[in-house]
């Protein structure tokens, strides 16, 4: 992970080892924080597996904030599909407990 | 979130399952990692110590690499970068040792080769594990053996041999497609099928040839035949409904935004709801990575 940017709102995050699987999920979370101007990711070249993401933040909030709390939400409904998951595979009987 | 998922389950390695309230960049996330991210053994080193069958040694090498082998990858770690030797907690090893021979008893004149030859059909259930190190004692019930007995790997004449040696490392479907472990996952979204207008009788009627069969159905009320969506979710999209001029304008094909089927087809290493749950597994661990360097890394 290297982060380079001209102030504080507005970073180009280059994640390494990644490609569109995390960075179009993460983006989509990004989204949906109402302080984030403009939220994109994009593969700088398909052979080498980087992906360059950048975030603009409204006003004063550092950058560095909406892309800490997108991989927060994004973990939260991780879990949330894999709870869900994980209780519609038991059978009718423990259903109940949750 | 108002999220649910429901799993209409058809196993024999395939499951079926919805998800609803979900966003398509997540939904093919998990498509993505489940195709690409979820680890499993297979065949990565092999060692010929002989070989004189008319299948040449990478040929073989490849066919076995490709087989896939009943072991949780869960157990086992990934090989380091430059380990020639592989210990055992990462690496299984198979041996295949088999020999054709002649029946002595074959009656003269006959052709089958069934008859006239002994092990003149290499299947995958002639692997075998050896142990290796300790393995014996971290795994004592368990079987390590390809997933199904009879994939076809090699035929032999008499005289002619295979003795290698094979070791298993655990890998991901990105690396080499060998590693994947399902034969295939995808996902569709929900087809809406409205009906503008009533259609009765005869229009009834091609309009149920029109679509898949379940999906339309023709209900009797007072004496006229009316047709009723009855089972959208059989449908396949085939738009054949537009050839008609009729039908044209009376149907709507739509699909319902955030309700995503999926269906995972497992090769047999894992079964699919593990695989989902993995997958899942695997998402969170991504984020958690990059959530530790962000806080590791100062920022400047």
């Amino acid at each position: 992970v290297q982060a380079d940017g001209t102030d504080g709102n507005c970073v180009t995050f280059v994640l390494h080892d990644e490609d569109h699987t995390l960075g179009n999920s993460l983006r989509y979370m990004v989204m949906k924080n109402p302080d984030v101007e403009f939220c994109g990711y994009c593969i700088t070249h398909p052979s080498e597996s980087k992906i360059n993401f950048r975030i603009q933040t409204r006003g004063s909030l550092p950058a560095v904030e909406p892309f800490r709390k997108g991989l927060n939400d994004l973990m939260g409904v991780c879990q949330h599909v894999l709870n869900t998951f994980e209780v519609r595979l038991l059978p009718e009987e423990l259903r109940g407990l949750f | 979130q108002a999220f649910r998922v429901d799993v209409i389950r058809e196993e024999d390695g395939v499951l079926e399952f919805d998800m609803v309230g979900i966003d398509a960049a997540i939904a093919n996330a998990f498509r993505r990692i489940l195709l690409a991210e979820v680890p499993t053994m297979a065949v990565e080193k092999v060692f010929v110590y002989n070989n004189t069958s008319i299948v040449q040694d990478e040929i073989l090498a490849h066919r076995l690499g490709l087989i896939p082998i009943r072991a949780d990858p869960r157990l086992f770690e990934y090989r380091n970068q430059g380990d020639e030797e592989g210990t055992e907690i990462d690496t299984l090893q198979f041996q295949l040792k088999i020999k054709c021979s002649r029946n002595p008893q074959a009656a003269k004149e006959s052709s089958d080769p069934n008859e006239l030859y002994f092990n003149h059909k290499v299947y995958s259930k002639h692997m075998t594990w050896v142990p290796l190190g300790n393995q014996t004692d971290l795994f004592p019930d368990a079987d390590f053996r390809p997933v199904h007995d009879d994939i076809l790997i090699a035929l032999l004449r008499p005289g002619q041999e295979i003795d290698v040696l094979m070791h298993c490392v655990k890998g991901i479907g990105k690396d080499h497609a060998k590693f994947s472990p399902v034969a295939t996952a995808s996902y569709r979204l929900l087809p809406d099928i409205t009906l503008l207008q009533p259609v009765e009788d005869e229009a009834a009627e091609t309009l149920q040839k029109c679509f898949s069969p379940g999906v339309i159905e023709i209900q009797n009320i007072k004496g006229k035949k009316v047709a009723r969506v009855a089972n959208a979710r059989l449908d396949t999209f085939s738009r054949e409904v537009f050839r008609h001029e009729g039908l044209k304008n009376l149907v709507r094909l739509a699909r319902v935004r955030n309700h995503y089927i999926f269906s995972v087809e497992s090769t047999g290493i894992l079964p699919p709801d593990v695989l989902v749950s993995e997958a899942i597994k695997i998402l969170m661990g991504k984020c958690q990575r990059f959530l530790n360097e962000l806080d590791s890394v100062p920022m400047e």
